[in-house]
């Protein structure tokens, strides 16, 4: 008799961890990863409260020009005497919000070219994959040069043509897993219960591919940051945003006079990327089941 | 005064098209299950048996398969006349179906009262309190302990019968009339595999469900089911009530088969005696053309089998076999 209760209290108290907290608890076991939450936690709290406590607007012209770091700049000043320290603080918003913008619609793009393919298959899967394979060929860079200076340059532009180059990655990523997951019995059985095509697609197959779509988002936010980089240096950025980007783009024929100018905010945009690098880099081994088993 | 009967097979021809040609997986298979009987559906790996079930579940990967003659009649309504929207409100909700691998039947990244849930709510526009509820009765009702709690667990935290139970309660939440178990128990243990069994039972006389269960074992058959139908090679070779196959089964092949279930020995005896054994394979289905598919293994073959389809022979009320052997014997 005692016996029972004993059973019965035991299965009451029986509390296993959920998923989510288990992969928590691997992600912050891991020093790397909990250093790139670190930094992208003050990245986000710059870009937020940053312009709220130091006002100066970076494209004002506060002092003399191409002043070193000191008491009056703390990082200097450019060639035209702009704020450096005020430039970081301000592009930090504009950066942060082209790296999630500009995943977003990667993954949009991705994402559905990717389950289309590797969901349905047959000729579907070939075009789809003609297609995805015509966008690999072309050299990205240079492709979203081309993009941008089509058009008036604007941070809407630079996030499409952001996205129009890179979704290859996460189209053929979701499509080898939604290949592979199809075939578990698993989506057999869901459809033997009556599920839809629809039902099967989100609710079935995609929650399983989550795990490898989130890291490679997480590493996609950090290959967008350098993208707009690389188009606001090439001059092809935003002339009203002032991003990370368009401080070394601008100051770039200055570099002997002035290294400030550049190295600060280069160092900012090594930070963050970074700092993406490593919180996708711990999703991926917290994420991974072979992993987390042991 | 006869029943009429609750899912028809007649002359049901699957085909799959390989690289070297067409391969017959079914051949022109008749079939019956009455309201409220349990059909066992038993013979070797590579005979048709699970390719039947996708087939009346219209799961069958097409291409490369394809439905080419028949009819699959529920309720005399022909399953293959209708489109796939309706044959989903078909699925899990008149017809559901049971899985070999428990392991691996269940999304592992739900948990099981949301699976459940959700199947009930798919079919029966039921709020979700509503089919929280009903997940609850039927996870009690396949004998989950606790079920207010296990709902909350994902299918990695149960054990091999506890998912087998979990997929049975989902397939039944609905109260299909027909439950279609493909070889439910092969991945269990023996003692958790005769409490699935008793189960079934239990559920096939509470709810009136008709099942047909799929299996290579005979003994399986011998437990569980009313009337036995035995596949070889994409046909039927004997069917009858279950007492009238174990203990007077006609067709070679049957034979062969009860002569392989190894404790069926009323003496376990002080001699341990070998294992029987059919000799032979399966044939490749493609070789398959209109002679007896058991030829090559048949210990009573002779000349007709070659050449000729063999014939229906009716041997009891309920019970009839297909051979050449059994016709010239007659």
């Amino acid at each position: 008799m005692s016996n029972t209760t004993n059973v019965t209290s035991m299965e009451v108290e029986y509390r296993p961890d959920r998923p989510l907290v288990e992969i928590w608890r691997m992600f912050f076991a891991n020093k790397a990863a909990v250093f790139g939450l670190v930094l992208w936690t003050l990245i986000i709290f710059t870009a937020f409260l940053g312009p709220v406590i130091y006002s100066t607007d970076p494209f004002d012209l506060v002092g003399a020009p191409m002043e070193p770091p000191g008491e009056e700049f703390l990082l200097g000043t450019d060639y035209l005497g702009r704020d450096i320290l005020a430039g970081i603080i301000h592009g930090a918003s504009v950066t942060l919000a082209i790296g999630f913008s500009a995943t977003i619609f990667t993954v949009i793009i991705g994402v559905t070219i990717g389950v289309l393919a590797g969901y349905y298959g047959g000729w579907v899967d070939t075009v789809l994959m003609r297609v995805t394979e015509f966008f690999q060929v072309l050299p990205a860079l240079l492709f979203a040069m081309v993009l941008v200076s089509l058009f008036t340059a604007s941070l809407y532009l630079i996030v499409l043509a952001i996205a129009v180059v890179t979704w290859t990655g996460i189209a053929r990523l979701t499509r080898a897993e939604f290949m592979k997951i199809k075939e578990r019995e698993f989506v057999l059985a869901e459809r033997a219960m009556g599920a839809r095509n629809t039902r099967i697609i989100w609710k079935v197959i995609l929650p399983n591919a989550l795990p490898p779509l989130i890291v490679t988002m997480a590493l996609g936010v950090g290959v967008a940051i350098l993208f707009e980089a690389a188009l606001s240096f090439l001059g092809l950025g935003d002339p009203n945003a002032y991003s990370w980007g368009y401080m070394i783009g601008s100051s770039r024929e200055y570099i002997w006079d002035s290294w400030w100018a550049v190295t600060f905010p280069g160092f900012a945009i090594f930070l963050t990327v970074l700092g993406i690098s490593l919180i996708g880099d711990g999703l991926n081994d917290a994420l991974n089941p072979k992993l987390r088993e042991l | 005064m006869r029943q009429e009967p609750l899912l028809q097979v007649k002359g049901l021809c699957v085909e799959f098209a390989t690289r070297k040609g067409n391969v017959q997986v079914l051949n022109h298979l008749d079939l019956h299950l009455d309201p409220g009987e349990a059909l066992g559906i038993v013979g070797e790996s590579g005979c048709g048996k699970s390719m039947m079930a996708l087939s009346i579940m219209r799961l069958i990967p097409a291409p490369p398969g394809n439905i080419s003659a028949g009819q699959i009649l529920l309720n005399n309504s022909d399953l293959l006349q209708l489109n796939e929207k309706q044959m989903q409100d078909v699925r899990g909700n008149e017809i559901s179906m049971i899985f070999q691998e428990p392991m691996t039947s269940l999304n592992p990244v739900f948990s099981i009262g949301m699976q459940v849930s959700e199947n009930i709510r798919r079919h029966q526009s039921a709020t979700r309190a509503v089919a929280r509820e009903k997940t609850i009765q039927m996870l009690k009702a396949v004998g989950i302990p606790v079920p207010e709690l296990r709902i909350k667990q994902y299918p990695h935290e149960l054990s091999g019968g506890m998912r087998q139970r979990v997929m049975i309660a989902m397939a039944l939440s609905c109260q299909p009339s027909v439950l279609i178990a493909d070889e439910p128990t092969t991945a269990l243990d023996v003692t958790i595999q005769a409490q699935i069994f008793d189960l079934l039972k239990q559920i096939q006389q509470d709810m009136n469900t008709s099942i047909i269960l799929i299996t290579h074992d005979m003994s399986v058959i011998a437990e569980f089911a009313d009337r036995v139908a035995v596949m070889y090679a994409g046909s039927k070779v004997e069917e009858g009530l279950v007492r009238d196959i174990i203990d007077n089964p006609h067709h070679p092949y049957t034979q062969g088969l009860i002569r392989c279930v190894p404790f069926l020995k009323k003496d376990p005896g002080t001699e341990r005696e070998e294992l029987n054994e059919i000799p032979g394979v399966v044939p490749d289905m493609r070789l398959i053309g209109s002679e007896c598919s058991f030829a090559p293994r048949c210990r009573y073959v002779m000349d007709h089998c070659h050449e000729k389809k063999p014939p229906e022979v009716q041997i009891g009320k309920k019970h009839h076999a297909f051979c050449w052997y059994l016709e010239e014997g007659k």
